[in-house]
């Protein structure tokens, strides 16, 4: 690993000063991070860890809206009962160890096309805080490992509203325990939302045909004779592009059938 | 360099760490404290599992810094006072959890971890919170053998080996 500077501010405005150097870089709970700094294939010159800033941790539901601190642990997330769906996906991340590290604020920072949590939270239509302004998930993936947050912007918060239903179905990669493919639906005021994770070349993604055909009719049978083009898909050593198009039709149905 | 300090198994210890410092290597190269094993270095074994306010996490994939102030139990502070093996410790000797052993001071912090949240596991709630510790040699069985008997659970009919 090569060296760097390390700072851990307790406060949000002593995290924005540090980051404000170009070659500063936010630390989170650090499971994807520290591994990638040992392999050397990042070299920052200052890392700035967020942990240890309480107003960045903690979960609070009122007015049908879970709030989740960007520096909340999986293992917390898990054990919350507001939003069991969300609860399971967090759960389901890593490995006990890893999720006692790990965070929201970071897995949807690093965005990685494989990850949980940019389904649930583009499946239930959250809101991402930061320490300027609050996006929409639709417009915060923008692509592969890359969201629309700026140079030295921090994630504080995602809000949640709480959808009537909502799962979330992974087919494991057995060995990393990320998704080969995972889908979230969710079906709350504003509509059915099928977001799906692990497939696509440009990371997460909605599924606009299968919103369509649970909007009217929300259950796995409203699914038959929908399918994904395979083109644009992941191809690798755990699965092709035509595998993984399947196994999202697979996922959703029983998505769709475990949120009831 | 930095100064680090850190409750480690209920003593105050402190040393000179750089930003890159590993808990792990803090651990084992400052402290001297060798049984928590370094095994894979990515994240992967479970090997280097300590506790960290009492949440087991890899301590490979912490910074020593990062631990500041907080309180670390490692492997060596899970014997009793006297000296003599820890009930889970002991469970792992009488049943044969381990062959080689460099898995086993992580199996034994996981297990430990586990036990607190929830003290009378299923075998299926074992070996899923096991996912993040590999052993290469027992093919786990005795380990779930092991971690059931530590939670007070018989195992001497389903478990026969």
């Amino acid at each position: 690993m090569y060296a760097f500077e390390f700072e851990r501010p307790r406060t949000l405005d002593e995290a924005v000063a540090a980051l404000a150097d170009d070659d500063a870089q936010a630390l989170a709970g650090g499971q994807t991070l520290i591994p990638t700094l040992r392999q050397r294939l990042a070299m920052p010159g200052k890392l700035v860890s967020l942990t240890a800033i309480d107003a960045l941790r903690g979960l609070s539901a009122s007015g049908g809206v879970l709030t989740i601190g960007a520096a909340t642990t999986h293992a917390e997330v898990a054990q919350q009962t507001d939003y069991p769906a969300l609860a399971k996906l967090a759960g389901g991340i890593g490995d006990p160890h890893v999720r006692n590290r790990g965070t929201i604020g970071g897995s949807i920072a690093n965005n990685d096309p494989s990850a949980c949590y940019p389904a649930g939270v583009l499946g239930s239509g959250a809101t991402v805080v930061t320490n300027r302004r609050e996006i929409a998930a639709d417009d915060y993936f923008t692509g592969l490992f890359e969201t629309a947050l700026d140079e030295g912007e921090i994630i504080t918060a995602v809000n949640f509203p709480i959808p009537d239903k909502a799962a979330y179905a992974k087919f494991d990669q057995p060995a990393s325990r990320f998704a080969l493919v995972g889908v979230f639906v969710s079906k709350g005021k504003d509509g059915v939302r099928v977001a799906v994770t692990g497939a696509s070349e440009g990371g997460v993604f909605r599924w606009a045909e299968a919103e369509a055909a649970l909007a009217s009719d929300f259950s796995a049978g409203a699914l038959e004779g929908l399918s994904v083009d395979p083109e644009g898909m992941i191809g690798d050593i755990h699965g092709g592009p035509d595998y993984r198009a399947h196994l999202i039709g697979v996922m959703t149905r029983r998505a769709v059938a475990a949120a009831g | 360099m930095t100064k680090v300090t850190m409750s480690v198994n209920g003593t105050e210890r402190s040393g000179e760490v750089e930003g890159r410092t590993l808990l792990s290597a803090f651990l084992r190269d400052t402290l001297g404290l060798t049984g928590t094993h370094v095994g894979c270095d990515t994240g992967q074994c479970g090997a280097c599992t300590v506790h960290v306010d009492g949440k087991s996490v890899k301590s490979c994939n912490m910074f020593a810094l990062e631990a500041d102030g907080a309180s670390v139990t490692t492997i060596e502070g899970m014997a009793n006072d006297d000296g003599s093996l820890g009930v889970i410790q002991q469970a792992f000797q009488d049943h044969h959890g381990l062959q080689c052993g460099f898995c086993t001071p992580g199996m034994v912090m996981a297990a430990a971890a586990l036990l607190k949240e929830n003290p009378k596991p299923s075998e299926a709630e074992v070996r899923a919170w096991l996912s993040g510790n590999l052993c290469r040699c027992t093919g786990y069985h005795n380990i779930v053998k092991a971690i059931l008997a530590a939670s007070g659970q018989d195992v001497s009919k389903e478990f026969a080996a």
